[in-house]
């Protein structure tokens, strides 16, 4: 996914909101907004509300009439049905070693990709940097067919490498985008004077422009993660083995082996949810402000 | 392969004053003039060699083979694949479920993209309202924003099981309905799962735009006397056309290829080819037919398609930055 570029919020709104003028002839359009306001939280909220308790109820619960949000027979139970199994478990090691591995290369590569577009200036440059952003435009499935055989042939079919590889063909364009955008907004004097002084590139990047950038790195990291461990077309296609299927596919194998255990496959749904939410939480200033400061644009 | 730069004047390439602003983007910052040298020319390229030699084994080939599979019969289970010419695509143009997932794709993107749109623009409207405290609209934004957060997996399972025959939304609608297996009704469900999985985007897009329009326009429109139905239509719409515009093409480009994962792990494509996509499609006949080359055929015709809508959206962003 890829963000478009607007102009940074301005808190502009606190004049409004105390002027005693407006404060009646507001109610009914209070009124109005809050009822708009509370239908959409509704809608977003209510599902992922329901999936919560559902994980905590037993499974004859979860159909039963009439449907109750908070259970009677509340229980952990189908978490620790999930956590106590190695096979299950094996998803989750499965869906870290791959998303944090393919989060850090993703960034040393995309890092030195950026510093090139963002300090240099050089022939291909727009060539190159259109044929960056075209390929996010690429459907998976139309190079699906192909990069099987490849795999194959690479003797990565089922193995960690042949989906970490894989993941970066999604993540890069993405973090070389944001990264070099990110890297433009900061002044050329930083590096340029290591330079100046005789330092090289590498250091002038890695010394300098690097730890100003950490915010983002941080937010390109958490999206790359994101993408990663979200990511079930290939990982459906590339993997073949049980121990090596990630968390998507384990939810879909769950579902059809132990036909519709509901507690235990919406337990499973909060955990494989639970990285992406926790980054998120965390970084979500980062985050947000890093995919609205202009992707696509630059 | 790194040269160091120390023999350029500095005095030139740093913009003097604490007044300059930073270099906003590639194109518009001017670069040092630098002595042409060949160590000089490759070091951009050094830096990028990593990126290209992925996006050249990664991409590039895999787009260059599934070309040519397109054109050939017995591909990669095949060690001797055999060149039948245009007779794959011409199979695949004519075949009536090829059509039916094309319908599909397209009924299922269009209608996903508007209510993408108008659920976003109105989610966001309503968050930026000032009649609202900030902590009330950063817990509305919070709730908002979930379904942005989980996995396709996660949404496909939840969504079967709320839609299941005895599930909690017949209970509210007091109906017995097979939501994902009723051939009238599984591509109708499917883009309301999608719909609710995808709006938080163009929200939270749409949300910067609008914090972004300056305050004095709808001070301007208020004095002309303006209800907040024309300030609508004439100052936020205009202000916001830009990114709409390009916000559509994107969710346009990602859904009608991309949406793979939820199809297939809630209808799979039935009933009856009912919610059928040109991913599913493609997947099965390489995966479940092994007919490669026809499924090459295929994903070339969906990645016409999507080159297509990049093409458009190429030009936006361009006719947007000048």
């Amino acid at each position: 996914m890829t963000a478009v570029a607007t102009k940074a919020p301005t808190p502009k709104n606190k004049k409004y909101q105390q002027n005693p003028k407006h404060a009646v002839r507001d109610i009914p359009a209070r009124i109005f907004i809050w009822i708009g306001l509370l239908a959409g939280a509704a809608f977003a909220g209510l599902p992922v509300l329901w999936m919560l308790s559902s994980s905590f109820k037993s499974n004859r619960e979860i159909f039963e009439f009439p449907p109750r949000l908070l259970t009677e027979s509340f229980s952990f139970d189908a978490y620790l049905a999930i956590l106590s199994d190695p096979s299950r478990l094996r998803f989750f090691i499965n869906s870290y070693v791959v998303a944090i591995c393919v989060t850090i290369l993703t960034l040393v590569v995309a890092i030195h990709a950026a510093y090139a577009f963002s300090r240099f200036t050089f022939r291909m440059k727009h060539p190159l940097k259109l044929l960056i952003i075209s390929v996010q435009a690429v459907p998976p499935i139309t190079v699906l067919i192909p990069y099987f055989g490849i795999i194959v042939a690479l003797k990565m079919y089922d193995t960690y490498p042949g989906l970490i590889f894989t993941y970066m063909l999604f993540t890069l364009p993405y973090a070389i985008i944001m990264m070099t955008s990110y890297m433009n907004s900061l002044p050329r004097e930083l590096d340029e004077a290591v330079r100046v002084d005789g330092g090289s590139s590498m250091t002038a990047l890695w010394r300098v422009l690097v730890p100003v950038s950490v915010p983002g790195i941080v937010s390109v990291g958490v999206y790359t993660f994101m993408i990663a461990w979200n990511e079930y077309l290939f990982a459906l296609t590339l993997t073949s083995s049980e121990s090596m299927r990630t968390v998507p596919i384990g939810l879909q194998l769950l579902m059809g082996q132990h036909s519709f255990q509901w507690n235990e496959i919406m337990a499973m749904s909060i955990l494989g949810s639970i990285p992406v939410l926790a980054l998120f939480l965390f970084f979500q200033r980062y985050f947000m402000s890093g995919l609205t400061s202009g992707a696509v644009k630059n | 392969m790194i040269t160091p730069l120390a023999s350029e004047p500095a005095s030139t390439a740093r913009p003097e004053g604490p007044g300059d602003p930073p270099p906003s983007g590639t194109s518009a910052a001017p670069a040092p003039r630098r002595r042409s040298h060949l160590g000089r020319a490759l070091e951009p390229l050094a830096f990028l060699s990593p990126t290209l030699i992925l996006l050249a084994v990664l991409m590039v080939l895999p787009i260059v083979l599934v070309i040519g599979y397109a054109f050939m019969d017995n591909v990669v289970t095949n060690p001797d694949p055999e060149f039948v010419g245009p007779a794959n695509l011409i199979e695949i143009a004519t075949d009536p479920t090829f059509h039916i997932a094309l319908r599909n794709t397209v009924v299922f993107t269009v209608v996903s993209v508007v209510a993408h749109m108008i659920l976003g623009l109105t989610f966001a409207m309503l968050l930026n309202s000032k009649r609202v405290s900030v902590t009330s609209r950063a817990v509305l934004r919070a709730i908002y924003v979930m379904p942005w957060l989980f996995t396709v997996a996660v949404i496909a399972v939840l969504w079967r099981m709320l839609l299941a025959p005895s599930g909690v939304i017949n209970y509210l609608l007091s109906t017995d309905v097979e939501w994902l297996a009723d051939p009238r009704l599984a591509l109708g469900t499917v883009t309301v799962i999608n719909i609710w999985a995808g709006y938080p985007f163009f929200m939270v897009s749409l949300l910067a735009g609008l914090q972004g329009i300056p305050g004095d326009l709808y001070e301007a429109a208020r004095v002309d006397g303006a209800s907040p139905v024309q300030q609508f239509f004439h100052v936020t719409l205009p202000q916001l056309r830009q990114i709409i515009v390009s916000l559509l093409l994107l969710d346009m480009i990602w859904t009608s290829a991309q949406q793979f994962a939820l199809i297939w792990m809630t209808t799979g494509g039935g009933p009856l080819s009912s919610t059928e996509m040109l991913s599913t499609y493609t997947y099965k006949l390489a995966f479940d037919d092994y007919e490669f080359g026809l499924a090459s055929a295929s994903a070339v015709l969906v990645l016409l398609v999507s080159m297509v809508l990049a093409f458009f959206y190429v030009r936006h962003e361009k006719a947007r930055e000048s």
